[in-house]
């Protein structure tokens, strides 16, 4: 090897480090930008009554989005009750029992319903189950949430799943427990970090999901009365405001966006230390 | 616990692994299964406990009697097979997300056993027996992963003693460990063949010749030779065996 082939080769290394580094910023840039532009406008309008208060009504001085808070919680956790669980199945189906024709047809459904675009399942929604039930529902806004959850917790839990290597399902298997006992306490115990940081992903998703909440929770200026009723939700909350003329609801939608932020942001906090302290 | 095989076949999809394989193996002895890579000797022990079926397409045509009954009968329960057939895996392969102690007790807590008091004493013995006891009794509540690859697979071989199997099957046990850790698990072989039936199989001649009472030499899914381990090692009858028992080839 000559000298000159070195050096050419060094100088070929950084360029190409260098080359991801400024790949790296640009793909960081925007993310810190959100961030930084999002508090910037939002902190001006954050304060005890924003998290504590009702909407005012049209001229009024000050008032909260404490109802739309609640609600986008409340419609996460209905879509998380059904998608969560139904997700982490079919995962668990595709993964230990679906390496079969049929297996491979729900795979590929499960890609297709990846690809369906959010308003399309909130037009679905709307026609099945608002028009039936007669009217705007906390529950219509978690089952449209949950439909778009459901392929992105069963692909992340039959990837993790196939991460397993498979000679630990064999070792289970040769200690002569039963296949549902190894995939229940051995296999997927293993999977529980990135099953977990699958599912945050997913409840990031639609928490932020506007267009099918527009068709099924619809929103609400008050407290809803039951889930049966229409439901104010962050993001539908902060699209009225934003596309409002009013300064101060413009404020408050920018407050409401910084909401929704930090609290996407605890889920994933929360769902790291869960782990950690499993694995530790 | 002996073992008859009589007929035994196996594929892997279009792939004819074992052929026709007759073998008669004592028990309380160490048989060795010896050859070189291919030649179906790791399938064949995967068919003695049920574990062949596992994989993907594979089949097995034939009759394995343990204690008189065939393991592939109509009504037999491959769980069940496993459970009084167990194995010890060539790279050690320890639960990760448990402790040591959880290891070992996997067999028993998972299948019901619900007796904290016997499963301590269970645990205890089977470290014990397998020659582990000493380095680990003090951090029994610490992840397994965190042993050297030789303890790790005594720590496996706990994992299976602690469900009392009668037969032990050992797929290359020492293939991934240094030499002081291979000759630990030898001798642990040596000892627990007064109250088990092994079948190992290995790549290590000397092992064989050290561990075994009776060795089967396999070349392309059949048995060529199979006699007491002296007789093999001194004076084979067959001119491939000590082609490849003396190093000509494999």
């Amino acid at each position: 090897m000559t000298s000159q082939s070195l050096s050419a080769r060094k100088v070929k290394n950084v360029t190409m480090i260098g080359l991801t580094v400024i790949g790296t910023i640009l793909a960081l840039i925007p993310l810190f930008s959100i961030f930084a532009y999002v508090i910037a406008r939002g902190m001006p309008a954050i304060n005890i009554d924003f998290f504590t208060e009702l909407p005012k009504p049209l001229g009024e001085e000050g008032g909260g989005m404490v109802n739309a808070i609640v609600g986008t919680l409340i419609v996460v956790g209905i879509s998380g009750l059904i998608g969560i669980p139904v997700g982490i199945m079919s995962g668990i189906f595709l993964s230990e029992y679906g390496r079969n024709r049929f297996g491979r047809f729900i795979s590929f459904l499960t890609d297709v319903l990846l690809g369906v675009p959010s308003i399309v399942v909130g037009i679905f929604v709307y026609v099945l189950l608002v028009l039936a039930m007669g009217g705007f529902s906390a529950y219509a806004g978690g089952i449209a949430l949950s439909i778009l959850m459901i392929p992105a917790v069963t692909r992340t839990t039959e990837e993790m799943l196939k991460l397993i290597p498979s000679h630990i399902r064999e070792a289970g298997l040769a200690l002569g427990l039963p296949k549902w006992r190894v995939i229940l306490f051995i296999v997927l115990p293993s999977a529980t970090r990135g099953i977990v940081t699958g599912v945050m992903l997913a409840i990031a998703r639609v928490m932020g999901e506007t267009a099918p909440l527009l068709f099924t929770a619809f929103g609400n200026r008050y407290w809803h009365s039951s889930l049966s009723d229409p439901i104010a939700t962050l993001p539908v909350q902060i699209f009225t405001y934003a596309i409002s003329p009013y300064k101060e609801w413009q404020a408050q939608a920018w407050a409401g966006a910084l909401t929704l932020i930090v609290i996407v942001l605890i889920f994933n906090i929360l769902a790291r230390v869960i782990t950690y302290r499993k694995n530790h | 616990m002996g073992i008859e095989v009589n007929n035994l076949n196996a594929w892997y999809g279009d792939l004819h692994a074992i052929k026709d394989i007759n073998l008669n193996i004592p028990k309380n002895q160490v048989t060795a299964l010896i050859g070189p890579s291919g030649c179906g000797k790791s399938t064949f022990l995967r068919c003695l406990n049920r574990m062949h079926e596992v994989i993907e397409g594979a089949r097995v045509k034939g009759e394995i009697l343990v204690d008189g009954e065939d393991i592939y009968g109509s009504n037999v329960d491959p769980v069940t097979i496993r459970y009084r057939i167990g194995m010890v895996f060539q790279k050690p392969n320890p639960f990760p997300t448990m402790s040591i102690f959880d290891n070992v007790a996997a067999g028993l807590k998972l299948n019901g056993m619900r007796n904290k008091k016997k499963i301590r004493e269970i645990v205890e013995q089977s470290l014990e027996a397998a020659g582990l006891w000493d380095e680990v009794s003090d951090r029994l509540d610490k992840n397994a992963m965190g042993l050297s690859g030789g303890q790790q697979q005594r720590l496996c071989i706990a994992r299976t003693l602690a469900v009392n199997p009668e037969i032990v099957l050992m797929d290359e046990p020492t293939s991934a460990l240094d030499p002081i850790s291979t000759h630990k698990i030898e001798e642990l072989v040596h000892r627990l063949k007064e109250n088990y039936t092994i079948v190992i199989v290995t790549h290590n001649m000397q092992q064989a010749a050290r561990v075994s009472d009776n060795t089967a030499f396999f070349l392309n899914g059949e048995v060529i030779e199979y006699n007491t381990t002296k007789h093999i090692f001194s004076n084979p009858s067959d001119q491939r065996t000590e082609d490849y028992i003396t190093g000509r080839f494999g």
